[in-house]
């Protein structure tokens, strides 16, 4: 069985710069991958090429077993590929209920359906359920940009989350969240992918956290994959301790 | 509720304003109706789905153009409309189709290129458009056999055409597509990673505000029964770009309340003689420094200033 997500030999410049150099992995159904590495390591880069942001130079993505390398982002988020990004991403002037709809509702029907279907595009009662998950539910009608960061964070990852992906990537979800919300989403994010049988990749520098959720971790060190196994292993790899504290 | 009490308030006031008026009056209000159809299309474009255009008066020309051309030739009003509307959107599509590869200023200005264009076309092709002579007689539609030639008639006409514009609209930017316009004025990457086709929509979204220029243009052309290339010309987008900007951009009723700022406050202040054009200049420049946001802008702000103003109160806070 092909695995849900193969990345092969990715590789992306930025003049001199080789900022991803060659890379490849894959992601099982069910599984959550983390991949960590020093600021500049490329894992930026690297989603930025699997989800169609920026053209890799060379490199190969299949979902499922099926090519989908140079799709645009809009067609692998249909496809079933959610992401969030690195920096805050909701619509701030959207109230928290819209924001949720808008991000399921290119997923079904036509374009000339969409023009004429309830304004909810169907989706009503499934914003409502990821209202009560995320615990949005008193802020469905506030503009999200008057939330709290905490609370747009949860909103930006419950939006990638909205179309029922087969796999999220997610940049940095730990980045700028107090630690009461920052163990709430790690308990979520766990309970998505034992209860639902979620996927993630999850680039994080929040070891504890990308530790304890992870079921295996890629490390990036100058755009090449350093090392790459269970949690536990990686953090007894004399290579990967070197690259981070330096020698 | 409060709400629709208002706007029930001032369609009353649409429909029985013009009964004190004289021929001008009523001409002015014709006038401001079909403005702001034409400002609703350029809000649609630029305030919910974030596309500057500066050809907004060269779709209101078209379709004016069309309009004219069919009912002195003796094609009925209700043929030339919809096909005033139809080549507008079409003509939007290919404008759109190269045209929104880029973005703001530049965007801006291809769209200037376009109207100059238009303008230069609907100014030297004389075979077609009658040149700078224009094209003249052209005869007011009849309603159900009711005919509009009299201002008061023509003017209700309009009326009706806002109405149905406006509602239109309303039920366009509630439903999907106007979140998926408001999603991509705001952060097209977001959008694209949650799989809107950001060009699909910004060019729909482009040629349905170009099209409801077009049906403005429909109608401006039996109001005025006289057209030449003159009102076409790229200031005239400008003067649709104030209105918009005025109103409040993104706003629903921006158009309404910036096409009446734009057309009937110059005539208001007329009795300061040769200043009144100065006057106006300065009252745009005050608003659009003091509120950005336009008059609905202004309205929120005044608004939330109100209710933080009764929490205080309600929470026992100082007077």
């Amino acid at each position: 069985m092909s695995p849900l997500l193969e990345v092969r030999d990715m590789r992306r410049s930025f003049g001199a710069i080789q900022a991803v150099d060659g890379v490849s992995f894959a992601v099982r159904q069910g599984e959550i991958l983390g991949i960590v590495g020093p600021n500049g390591s490329g894992k930026t880069t690297l989603f930025n090429c699997i989800l169609g942001q920026i053209r890799p130079h060379s490199g190969e993505v299949r979902l499922d077993g099926v090519a989908v390398s140079g799709l645009s982002p809009a067609r692998l988020s249909r496809l079933g590929i959610g992401r969030t990004f690195q920096m805050l991403q909701v619509f701030g002037g959207m109230n928290v209920r819209d924001n949720l709809i808008v991000a399921a509702q290119e997923h079904t029907g036509s374009l000339a359906s969409r023009l004429f279907s309830p304004p909810d595009a169907g989706f009503g009662a499934r914003a409502e359920e990821m209202l009560d998950f995320f615990k949005l539910r008193h802020l469905a009608d506030q503009p999200a940009g008057d939330c709290s960061f905490g609370q747009q964070k949860l909103l930006d990852i419950a939006m990638a989350l909205m179309a029922g992906p087969r796999l999220v990537l997610l940049d940095e979800p730990a980045g700028g969240v107090n630690p009461a919300t920052l163990s709430e989403l790690h308990d979520m994010l766990g309970r998505l992918n034992r209860e639902k049988g979620a996927s993630f990749v999850v680039i994080e520098h929040n070891m504890d956290f990308v530790m304890s959720l992870c079921d295996r971790i890629l490390v990036l060190v100058e755009g090449r994959v350093l090392a790459e196994g269970a949690p536990g292993e990686i953090q007894k790899n004399p290579a990967v301790i070197e690259a981070y504290l330096g020698n | 509720m409060r709400g629709r009490l208002i706007l029930l308030l001032l369609v009353a006031a649409l429909v029985l304003l013009p009964l004190g008026l004289k021929n001008y009056g009523i001409y002015l209000l014709s006038l401001w109706a079909i403005s702001t159809v034409a400002a609703l299309g350029l809000n649609l474009t630029l305030g919910y789905a974030g596309q500057v255009s500066l050809a907004q008066a060269a779709f209101v020309g078209i379709g004016a153009y069309v309009s004219a051309l069919l009912t002195t030739n003796g094609v009925d009003f209700w043929v030339a409309l919809p096909l005033a509307g139809l080549l507008c959107f079409v003509v939007g599509l290919l404008l759109g189709f190269p045209a929104l590869r880029v973005q703001h200023h530049y965007l801006a200005f291809v769209t200037l290129g376009f109207n100059v264009l238009v303008f230069l076309v609907l100014r030297n092709e004389e075979w077609l458009t009658g040149g700078s002579y224009g094209v003249s007689d052209i005869p007011r539609p009849a309603v159900f056999g009711f005919a509009t030639d009299r201002p008061l008639a023509f003017y209700y006409l309009t009326l009706g055409f806002l109405a149905a514009a406006g509602l239109a609209l309303w039920l366009l930017v509630r439903s999907p597509w106007g979140r998926a316009f408001t999603a991509l004025r705001e952060n097209p990457m977001r959008a694209a990673s949650l799989g809107i086709d950001i060009r699909t929509y910004t060019l729909l979204a482009f040629a349905i505000g170009s099209a409801l220029g077009g049906l403005a243009g429909a109608f401006y052309a039996p109001l005025v029964e006289f057209i030449d290339p003159t009102p076409f010309h790229p200031a005239a987008s400008l003067a649709l770009l104030l209105m918009v900007a005025v109103g409040g951009s993104g706003y629903f009723f921006a158009p309404f309340l910036g096409a009446a700022l734009v057309i009937l406050l110059p005539e208001w202040l007329r009795f300061s003689e040769g200043l009144y054009l100065m006057l106006y200049a300065l009252l745009v420049m005050v608003l659009m420094a003091y509120c950005p946001s336009g008059l609905c802008g202004l309205w929120v702000r005044f608004q939330a200033r109100m209710r933080a103003r009764g929490a205080g109160l309600a929470e026992g806070g100082r007077p």
